[in-house]
């Protein structure tokens, strides 16, 4: 399923802008602090509106042609840099948020496989304060998935995170890109990072 | 401990707080959410009407009641043409009163609360598939809810100490508008009734210590669960 995604945006003295399509598997959008990567995934989740523009999935339009769908309607999982779990919610209805509210129709995984597929089975009656960063990493994951979306949308979700539990996150996010078959759009300015998940990379900035 | 009369005059003032607070809420925290979260023209204006009653002498107060609520007044008048209801000596009227005073320090404490809820909560919540007022029930809300039972606390600690605006309003009524201070007020008018108003006034400042050390519970546990997962 392609991503289109053609859009501008200013934001204060800086414009953002970008146009591209990202076929299946992880697509990185690489690019210096600052270039405004992460403001273009708020733009394909619907947390920012861009000035003009378009972004369909598939043969959806999300944004373009008077239509802007709110975030609730984007079908989109969206893994934050800093994991923003619900701190008033136990690691199991963070995880079942998204997975109650979408229809039965979208959902393709349910808990007992999110939890075993993310290694996060033991954890589930937990207080997301009481988590290290990469469990509230993988619980983050989780609670995407468990939304039944089309496309994950990921915010440097490895920047938080030391060396060890970076290769751990790294061997997921690669799982999810070839066994789950989920196309990912992917924010880093980390090199090495790019080069072992990326299998399509964008340049944002400069 | 306390006599009777004295328990009665407990009770009524529990009654007349606890009606006052509840009643406001849904209006304090609306006003709160209001100024927390939206600019627009007039807001400098509804914030100082809020906090009117906050430094105006509670004796105006009381008298600008009175003639909105009085038989003649715009609210009085239309309060017992339709309903058939007046709150003019009324214990409803020493709670409406008591409301009164107390909202600015609700709307205040609830808007620190509502000002220091992360939003990007409610963004995460909205990819998840929550429409705004979904996002808002089971996340903002939630995340409020501390500041919101501070401020109910500290609201009942300042309705249950109304004088001004009450007995200007509502006058001094035994079993009707008489509450705790309303009744050491008379206490001290009268010889001999120094125990009884020594024992309400001891009475009054335990409840009003309890209430204060109450809200700052409540406060410092909101702060404690926001320390964590921010960036």
């Amino acid at each position: 399923m392609a991503i289109e995604i053609d859009v501008a945006k200013r934001l204060g003295e800086r414009t953002i802008a970008a146009a591209f399509t990202a076929g299946p598997g992880l697509t990185a959008l690489f690019g210096p602090s600052g270039a405004g990567k992460t403001s273009l995934l708020n733009m394909v989740a619907g947390l920012l509106r861009p000035d003009r523009g378009h972004i369909r999935i598939g043969e959806r339009t999300l944004f373009g042609g008077g239509i802007d769908l709110p975030p609730e309607a984007r079908r989109i999982g969206y893994v934050f840099q800093d994991g923003r779990l619900f701190p008033h919610r136990r690691v199991r209805t963070n995880l079942l948020y998204g997975h109650d509210l979408a229809a039965p129709a979208e959902r393709w995984m349910t808990l007992d496989e999110a939890a075993a597929f993310l290694g996060i089975a033991h954890l589930l009656d937990r207080w997301p304060r009481s988590l290290s960063g990469g469990e509230a990493q993988r619980v983050a994951i989780g609670r995407a998935l468990l939304r039944g979306p089309e496309i994950l949308l990921m915010d440097e979700p490895l920047s938080s995170l030391d060396a060890a539990r970076r290769g751990d996150i790294m061997a997921v996010i690669e799982r999810i890109r070839d066994e789950l078959g989920l196309p990912i759009l992917y924010v880093s300015h980390d090199r090495a990072e790019v080069d072992r998940l990326a299998t399509q990379l964008v340049e944002i900035g400069e | 401990m306390l006599s009777p009369e004295e328990w009665g005059i407990v009770a009524l003032s529990l009654k007349v707080g606890g009606v006052a607070v509840l009643a406001i809420l849904p209006v304090a925290f609306a006003l709160a959410w209001v100024l927390a979260r939206y600019r627009f023209p007039g807001r400098l204006l509804i914030d100082g009407l809020v906090h009117l009653p906050l430094v105006l002498p509670p004796v105006v107060t009381g008298w600008l009641l009175l003639i909105a609520f009085g038989p003649l007044g715009p609210v009085g008048r239309w309060l017992e043409s339709w309903f058939g209801v007046t709150v003019m000596f009324r214990w409803t009227g020493a709670a409406l009163a008591a409301a009164i005073m107390a909202l600015p320090l609700m709307v205040r404490a609830m808007r620190l609360s509502i000002e220091g809820i992360d939003r990007r909560y409610e963004g995460a919540a909205r990819t998840l598939g929550a429409g705004r007022w979904h996002a808002f029930w089971t996340i903002s809300l939630p995340l409020a809810l501390p500041g919101v039972l501070a401020a109910l606390v500290l609201g009942f600690a300042r309705s249950i100490g109304e004088f001004g605006a009450t007995i200007t309003f509502v006058s001094n009524i035994p079993g009707e508008t008489r509450t705790l201070p309303l009744a050491i007020y008379s206490a001290l008018q009268v010889p001999g009734a120094e125990a009884m108003a020594t024992r309400l006034a001891l009475f009054s400042v335990a409840l009003s210590l309890a209430a204060l050390i109450l809200s700052e519970w409540l406060v410092r546990r909101t702060h404690a669960g926001r320390a964590r997962h921010g960036d």
